[in-house]
């Protein structure tokens, strides 16, 4: 094994482990934490991939916006930390094997693209990755609808939000 | 020769031939010696943090008329060691109730986070970890670390002192991130790219913080935030939650914290001094002249950095030493109604005008930049005399009325 397979071994093992642990753990605050891991483990996996600002934006949107409005929020919410009470309910294993379908059928299709047996192609030497990302998102052959699209949602709820903000404070 | 124009390559190509000389695979020996270039970039940080101590202490004690640490060497040099070696016997305490992982692992994440930020860090031209095209944003990543490691500690200690300032300081560090990151486009205008080292040399002609000053001071208010130093320090008010998110902590464990607080404000010193004011280089186009060439020299370039970097520092402990606590509330109204504003002004500003000025000489770029930089200001100014001036009229009037009632 190289080097990298090493690693990717090892990153994926952080990520199931965490990702198991999120949904086991009966401590909220512990559920959030491992769900940063699981995402930081994400971020290796990009950062091997040479996917350079997939991965720093990975960290700055999940781990230092998502994950730490969850833990916010969890924090000021709940009065006891702790979920009491059995974890699984009774039909869990409905849901158990139309997720063992679901991994089967996906493992399949992926096994079967012509894809999968080929190893990443080296990014030559000289070719600005983020660059070209950059000119993708902006351009009208690529994806600028999109791009505005997406910008035009997020306005909208900003605007609500200060909306909402501003209403309330009319009441008192 | 090359050893003085490319001391670090130099050196590893000098071990890898020891290595390789030794029968290790070629693979193997890069692998070692990245972990040792890694291990060496790590020590020399916190050896330099453990003089930060000393700095940090002999220029409060000069701000606030004492003399500070000089009874351990001279000029009290020998000090800094004292304080580590009594922090390093002093007790372990694990509060009961704390969440026994994630209270340890808080304060290791806290000084990792500033860390990291030294991958980046181009101390000269041919002495720097990585040149990330996506720097800027790295170095916003790395915050949002700082930021998970206070929540943690916070959280973990079981104390409701220690989550008060958890919560200030995330409330703190999640709106003045958004300033920082539109400021952060600034430089990323000018020098066309996101890598810290592109920034840079950018650089050699003009710095950033003559080009727009607006973004400099925004960045320094920003900076000055993210490390929740005074006048937001909010997460550790003495007088109002004693010690705020590390109020559990002993021994080394809080030194972690404070060792990690000094070196980030000296990090982010370094990081004005490469985003504003040319880092290791930034002569001003004088290093191209024969006579002046030595300025090429990366140990040269190595000592103009931490020049700059200290004197970015001793700005920051400048204004810490110097201005009193800000409220919650004007801290919140601060960012959210002046400097963002500001900031996204100065980004549009700085977006159109690189383009309008791209083909006038780079003394009419330069020139234009500024001044519409200080227009900028003026017109800032303006508003906020009218708004003050509106302010205390309405004040006077409800005087008056309290009074003729």
């Amino acid at each position: 094994m190289s080097v990298e397979q090493i690693i990717f071994v090892l990153t994926s093992l952080l990520i199931l482990g965490s990702a198991f642990m999120v949904v086991t753990t009966r401590k909220l605050v512990q559920a959030a934490l491992w769900l940063v891991s699981a995402l930081f483990g994400v971020t290796i996996l990009y950062a091997m991939l040479q996917a350079n600002f997939l991965a720093v934006v990975q960290v700055v949107v999940y781990i230092g916006a998502i994950a730490v409005l969850f833990i916010f929020a969890v924090m000021l919410t709940r009065k006891e930390l702790r979920d009491q009470g059995s974890q699984t309910r009774s039909n869990w294993w409905i849901a158990a094997s139309l997720g063992v379908l679901v991994l089967a059928g996906l493992v399949s299709l992926i096994i079967g693209q012509p894809a999968f047996n080929r190893t990443a192609e080296v990014i030559p030497a000289g070719v600005d990755t983020l660059r070209n990302l950059g000119t993708a998102l902006v351009s009208p052959d690529a994806y600028v609808l999109p791009f505005e699209v997406a910008s035009v949602l997020l306005l909208a709820a900003l605007v609500g939000a200060v909306f909402i903000a501003s209403r309330k404070g009319e009441e008192k | 020769m090359a050893f003085l124009y490319d001391p670090v390559n130099f050196i590893a190509g000098w071990a890898h031939g020891i290595l390789t000389g030794w029968g290790l695979v070629d693979s193997l020996a890069t692998v070692i010696i990245y972990l040792i270039g890694i291990t060496v970039l790590i020590v020399f940080a916190m050896v330099l943090d453990v003089m930060l101590v000393w700095v940090e202490r002999k220029v409060v004690a000069r701000f606030q008329d004492r003399l500070g640490p000089n009874r351990i060497g001279p000029f009290g040099l020998i000090q800094p060691f004292a304080d580590i070696i009594k922090m390093v016997i002093k007790e372990d305490i694990t509060p009961a109730g704390a969440d026994r992982i994630v209270y340890n692992i808080a304060p290791v994440l806290a000084a990792s986070s500033v860390i990291i930020l030294w991958a980046i860090l181009p101390i000269a031209s041919s002495i720097y970890g990585v040149d990330l095209n996506v720097g800027i944003l790295y170095l916003v990543a790395a915050g949002s670390l700082g930021t998970l490691a206070i929540i943690m500690a916070g959280w973990s200690s079981n104390n409701k002192y220690a989550l008060l300032g958890a919560f200030r300081m995330v409330a703190n560090m999640i709106s003045y991130e958004i300033p920082m990151v539109i400021i952060l486009l600034v430089p990323t205008i000018l020098a066309d790219t996101m890598s810290i080292k592109g920034i840079t040399q950018a650089q050699s002609g003009v710095w950033f913080a003559i080009l727009s000053p607006l973004a400099f001071l925004i960045f320094l208010i920003s900076a000055i935030a993210e490390l929740g130093r005074s006048p937001f320090d909010l997460n550790e008010a003495e007088s109002e939650i004693v010690s705020g998110f590390n109020i559990e902590y002993s021994g080394m464990k809080f030194g972690w914290f404070y060792a990690g607080e000094l070196l980030h404000a000296f990090t982010f010193g370094g990081f004005i001094a490469i985003l504003f004011f040319g880092g290791y280089g930034g002569f001003f186009g004088l290093e191209r002249i024969g006579f002046f060439s030595w300025l090429n020299n990366p140990f040269v370039q190595a000592v103009v950095f931490i020049t700059k970097a200290m004197f970015g520092y001793w700005v920051i402990m400048w204004i810490k030493y110097s201005m009193p606590r800000i409220r919650i509330d004007h801290m919140l109204a601060f960012n959210w109604k002046f400097l963002t504003p500001l900031a996204l002004v100065v980004l549009v500003n700085t977006a159109i005008l690189s383009k309008v000025l791209v083909n006038l000489p780079i003394w009419g770029y330069a020139l234009g930049m500024f001044f519409s930089n200080i227009l900028i200001g003026l017109i800032t100014i303006e508003i906020l005399r009218a708004y003050g001036r509106k302010q205390r009229i309405a004040e006077g009037n409800l005087v008056r009325q309290v009074a003729h009632n």
